[in-house]
């Protein structure tokens, strides 16, 4: 990047909310997932208005411009695929206001998830949306990704618990969408805009929702000998029209992996285990813990624990949510997919995953929220060995082709970015892609915003403008 | 020519390929939370030392910056999913820093005198601890800060960090040994630390008196020496190597149950003293065992159970997690647990306990701003608990939060967690 253009920007924001060395530059190519893209200039705003003038300024030297909060996200959404500035809204990161009384607060992108639900929380409140990451993730990404987690079974995902945004448009145009309560009047254009990827505009302040925690919560750990009982009792489980809050699943060999991390008592021989948790009045949490324990012995289950207390029950759901980063502990890189499946299929989904696992010569590790049928397998590989991550990467795409052939998706929750650009085809047809390209336009009509996402390259998509580098090979880390 | 190897353990590629850049790191770092800046995270830090270590790039000043900033607190590694040893990276990239890098003629001068001879020798703690007594005794302080040189000579911020020197030294202790009081029921040795010797004298007197009022007899053995920690934190391992063997030497002699300390930041390093060898020095299997004798002592007694007699204790009183305790040793209930085990004491939990309160070693003097612009952030919180006592676990933390409370007039008294139990076994005594 010029040096004129690194003091314009300089100017606008002071020195210290601006990178341009290489040695900066070289720390925002990655985020977690295996993909890679290098910006070529990085900025903090601090507000609204900086970023408008951000936008605008880029706009004049026609800089393509990509959103980042945290760096967190798995399909590299927050990478910079076609070089540019990166604006990173991790320093705008204040709690505007908290309606405890209309459970509702407004927060600007850069707020951690988990710093709000730690805000609420005196007043028995808290941000549902709960991503693996939810302690290091901003509610800013959680918007552009549209994220989801373990409770998304029972509360929805992102875009279920927000109802106003605060927009920059590509031309630096402040905009507002939606409003603090309930369904505004015309198109539903905050819907939209989560879940796009920071495709459409750059969101710069939020109005979320908050929960009630509920009266009571129980969390039940059912312990199999194989992974199909334990996919034909979460089949059973939705069939009789139970619905926990959480119900997720650890394969065998994944659950050894996070029990030598957090010694959570997790037993070292069991074929897969599923973490359900209900939630609600005390009487219908009772009954209703007891008819999945009861489903659960029906399928075989050698042990169904419950936690006695929180501390049990923080313990069961940290195992959870730190399953990824534990297989690190097995292989030096893992490749963390995300497909869904509809729910019925679960069984025989998983005896494909094991399949296909075979056939390109690696051990998936199973970890899923099986209530919602959104699997995310994980392939373990060294990324010293180019030929095996190329293994890695077929054999992933093979996944998701199958999720897609079962009547599934491509993604459930980690979004498209750049990582599942070229499978979108699986899904969309040319004119569903036109569709969307309409819309794409109406919004970001020159590509400045987030270009080579979502779309595929390689297809019929002329007018979104995307530059591949060679830095946005996706490679080793 | 080739640069002499740096001793001890060296990581691999495994060990920086545990880092799966996820980032659940970001929000635990202290300096991340502050500049929220990737270069200051702990997978920043990784990703750079990746660059320097295996693609082989060269140190540069900004690489030595941004390691420099890293308050070694390990935050990240209770964080951590993948199980990343961060320390010991961290470690060996300021062993390398020390190693290849020419820093300002000033600081290796005065990075030199403190962790290769100050340190290795209680008789220069003792003359410079004189000389500091002197000082803020004779009237001499009072003069400099009015007079306003000490402004001019750019240290008045950090001479107010200066802890006051002990008017007796418990370096009179070393070499004695204090009986159980009733039973016996366990025999330890004392780790009595540095610069405690001259400013932490009368919580290591508490220590013993606990150690020894729960039935312990207290062996001190006489030729201990720090434990290395400020060294090896530095990426001065050849001190921290000398400090190591001395105190392996003279404390596996000792025929005790355990070997206790009452400084985090010394039982984080003690118990990690086989990272200073490598597997094929004889060193390294003895600092295994030293290591599995090594206690807290928050830790030991906990596990040993109180015996001796409490009195009510009806104050409001919050505990600051010690990094070193929490992360580097993974304790977080023994301190709180023998909280609650004095009567009438009204514990309330900290918020953001488990972040650093900037003392972190030397941090303090070497990092000052960052250091009070997270010692600003504790205090609001510390207000918050409307605590009258802020408990902590590590001498470092204690005078930390004692600068804390000076300069904003917050009045807590700080203690150590075990001189509050001293305060309520003296008490339940007094009673009877």
């Amino acid at each position: 990047m010029n040096s004129g253009l690194v003091r314009e920007f300089e100017k606008l924001l002071g020195p210290s909310s601006v990178l341009y060395r290489p040695e900066d530059l070289l720390l925002y190519e990655y985020d977690g997932s295996v993909v890679k893209g290098r910006p070529d200039l990085v900025v903090f705003p601090d507000s609204s208005e900086e970023v408008s003038r951000i936008v605008r300024l880029a706009a004049g030297y026609n800089i393509p411009i990509v959103g980042r909060g945290a760096g967190t996200g798995l399909s590299g959404g927050a990478l910079a695929r076609t070089g540019g500035v990166m604006l990173v809204f991790a320093r705008m990161n204040r709690i505007l206001a908290l309606d405890m009384e209309n459970q509702r607060a407004v927060v600007q992108p850069g707020v951690v998830n988990y710093e709000l639900t730690r805000a609420a929380e005196p007043y028995g409140l808290y941000f549902a949306p709960d991503p693996s990451s939810w302690k290091s993730c901003t509610i800013g990404g959680n918007v552009a990704e549209n994220a989801g987690g373990p409770h998304t079974l029972a509360y929805g995902v992102t875009t279920n618990h927000v109802t106003a945004l605060q927009l920059v448009l590509p031309d630096g145009e402040i905009v507002r969408l939606g409003g603090p309560h309930g369904d505004t009047p015309g198109y539903d254009l905050t819907g939209l805009l989560v879940g796009s990827e920071g495709t459409l505009a750059l969101v710069t302040e939020i109005t979320v929702k908050l929960s009630r925690k509920p009266e009571a919560v129980k969390t039940l750990l059912a312990i199999f000998d194989s992974v199909d009982d334990a996919a034909d009792t979460v089949v059973d489980i939705t069939a009789r029209a139970i619905t926990p809050a959480a119900c997720e699943m650890l394969d065998g060999w994944t659950l050894r992996a996070v029990e030598d991390y957090i010694h959570a008592g997790f037993p070292m021989d069991s074929g897969a285990v599923l973490l359900i948790e209900v939630e609600g009045l005390a009487e219908t949490v009772a009954a209703q813990a007891s008819a999945i324990s009861d489903v659960c012995t029906a399928h075989h289950a050698r042990e169904v624990r419950v936690a006695r207390d929180n501390a049990e029950r923080d313990l069961l759901w940290k195992g959870r949510k730190n399953a990824f980063g534990a297989l690190g502990r097995l292989a030096p890189s893992n490749y963390v997919l995300d497909g869904v499946i509809p729910r019925s299929k679960l069984p025989q989904a998983l005896r494909r995953i094991r399949q296909i696992g075979d056939q390109y010569g690696f051990q998936i590790g199973n970890i899923f929220h099986a209530g919602d049928g959104n699997l995310h397998p994980i392939v373990l590989y060294d990324p010293r060995d180019a030929a095996q991550f190329q293994r890695a990467l077929e054999a992933s795409a093979e996944i998701i082709r199958y999720c897609v052939e079962v009547g599934g998706a491509l993604t459930g929750e980690h979004g498209v970015g750049m990582e599942k650009s070229e499978l979108m085809p699986l899904l969309f047809s040319d004119a569903d892609f036109d569709l969307m390209r309409r819309v794409h336009d109406a919004f970001n009509p020159d590509a400045s915003l987030n270009p080579g996402k979502i779309f595929p390259l390689s297809k019929g998509c002329g007018e979104i403008r995307v530059r591949p580098q060679s830095s946005s090979r996706p490679g080793a880390a | 020519m080739s640069p002499t190897p740096i001793p001890g353990l060296i990581p691999i590629y495994e060990d920086y390929a545990r880092c799966v850049h996820c980032g659940l790191c970001l929000n635990a770092c202290p300096t991340y939370r502050l500049w929220n800046l990737e270069a200051d995270s702990p997978r920043g830090r990784i990703q750079q030392m990746i660059h320097v270590e295996l693609n082989q790039q060269p140190i540069t000043d900004s690489f030595v910056d941004h390691i420099d900033k890293c308050l070694d607190c390990r935050a990240c590694e209770t964080a951590c999913p993948s199980g990343v040893e961060y320390g010991k990276l961290v470690e060996h990239a300021r062993a390398r820093i020390e190693r290849d890098y020419l820093r300002s003629w000033l600081a290796s001068v005065a990075r030199n005198f403190v962790f290769r001879h100050l340190l290795l020798d209680p008789h220069r703690i003792i003359d410079v601890a004189r000389v500091l007594r002197f000082y803020q005794r004779s009237g001499l302080q009072g003069i400099a800060r009015s007079i306003g040189v000490l402004k001019l000579l750019g240290v008045a911020e950090r001479e107010g960090l200066l802890p006051r020197i002990d008017d007796c030294f418990f370096f009179r202790c070393l070499g004695w040994t204090f009986p159980a009081v009733g039973p016996r029921r366990a025999r330890v040795a004392f780790f009595a630390g540095c610069v405690a010797n001259v400013t932490f004298s009368q919580l290591n007197e508490a220590t013993v008196r606990v150690l020894a009022a729960n039935g312990c007899e207290v062996v001190i053995p006489k030729d201990q020496l720090c434990c290395g920690a400020l060294a090896a934190h530095a990426g001065v391992r050849d001190g921290a190597r000398d400090l190591a063997r001395k105190n392996l030497s003279t404390f596996l002699r000792k025929d005790v149950d355990a070997i206790i300390t009452n400084a985090a930041g010394c039982g984080s390093m003690l118990k990690e003293y086989d990272h200073l060898f490598s597997t094929d020095e004889a060193e390294h299997a003895q600092a295994r065992q030293f290591a599995a004798k090594t206690r807290d002592v928050t830790e030991f007694l906990a596990a040993l159970g109180l015996t001796a007699k409490l009195k009510s204790l009806p104050i409001r009183v919050t505990y600051q997690d010690s990094c070193h305790l929490l992360h580097g040793q993974q304790i977080r209930e023994a301190p709180r647990t023998l909280l609650r085990a004095i009567p009438n004491l009204e514990f309330v939990e900290l918020p953001f306990s488990e972040i650093c309160c900037g003392s972190a070693g030397v941090y303090n003097v070497t990092q000052t701003e960052t250091s009070l612009e997270l010692l600003a952030e504790k205090m609001r919180h510390v207000q918050s608990t409307r605590a009258q006592t802020i408990v902590t676990a590590n001498p470092g933390c204690l005078l930390q939060l004692r600068v804390g409370v000076e300069i904003h007039h917050t009045h807590q008294e700080v203690l150590h967690v075990v001189e509050l139990l001293d305060r309520a076994i003296a008490g339940a005594r007094d009673q009877k």
